[in-house]
């Protein structure tokens, strides 16, 4: 930063939170944990390829409850990083900059999110064989 | 100080974003909607590795439209995960010697994130 005694901008403290800004900042945060979370799947390719010792132990990470926090938390980042993704994507066509359809589409991504990840561990709790 | 007689313009064309901007741009969003499709891919082969076995996991993975798929999915995460992290640290990181290292470092480790999957792709549908 430099040094310099000028104005800042107003910043984060200033604002009433909104959905808008919820969406950016998660945006963020969710592509750094994404990005934290690839090591896993370096890891388990790399397991994989190297026998079935290794691939047990990754196993048995994903199984403890630090790894399924972990792993629960991923999803939701995915899935998070997915829907929001494609309203960014659709952002750059051009749709969507109404504030009404702006804040809809915040909401879709949040919840759509929080709905998709308990959707998924739903399946790997109870569903299939 | 001695006095430029170039004009501002010509001091700018060939620097910072005036070049290289719009690649970054296109690059994140060319990633992302490959990342998009093959996520979809990713979270079903996911799901599917929940009841496999090593040798099962290992042949799913062996098999060829799942290896490239996977091949593809590695690259481009890694791709995408540079380029995002890469603005983080320039919004966060002002300190120019630090901001360097951490950009370098950020490009090796996803650049060997990649390769090794790919790697232990290659080694998995070739078998061993």
């Amino acid at each position: 930063m430099p040094a310099t005694a000028r104005p800042l901008s107003p910043h984060l403290s200033i604002y009433r939170w909104q959905i808008q800004m919820v969406t950016s900042i998660l945006h963020r945060a969710t592509g750094v944990a994404l990005a934290v979370g690839t090591m896993l799947l370096v890891a388990g390719l790399l397991a994989l390829a190297s026998g079935p010792d290794a691939f047990a132990q990754v196993r048995q990470f994903c199984a403890s409850w630090i790894g399924t926090i972990l792993l629960i938390g991923w999803t939701w980042a995915l899935a998070f990083h997915f829907l929001n993704g494609i309203r960014h994507l659709l952002q750059d066509a051009g749709w969507g900059y109404k504030p009404e359809q702006f804040v809809r589409n915040g909401w879709i991504s949040t919840i759509g999110s929080l709905a998709a990840t308990a959707l998924l561990w739903g399946f790997v709790v109870w569903g299939g064989a | 100080m001695s006095v430029s007689y170039r004009t501002p313009l010509k001091r700018a064309i060939g620097l910072g974003s005036a070049k290289h901007g719009v690649h970054h741009f296109v690059a994140q969003r060319v990633t992302a909607v490959a990342l998009a499709l093959l996520g979809i891919w990713f979270v079903w082969i996911a799901l599917q590795m929940l009841h496999l076995d090593y040798a099962g996991a290992h042949a799913l993975i062996a098999r060829p439209w799942n290896a490239l798929l996977m091949v593809a999915f590695a690259i481009a995460v890694f791709w995408h995960a540079q380029l995002g992290l890469q603005v983080v640290i320039e919004d966060y990181v002002h300190a120019t010697g630090v901001a360097w290292c951490a950009q370098l470092t950020l490009k090796f480790l996803c650049f060997l994130g990649a390769a090794a999957s790919v790697l232990a792709v290659v080694r998995i549908t070739l078998g061993h």
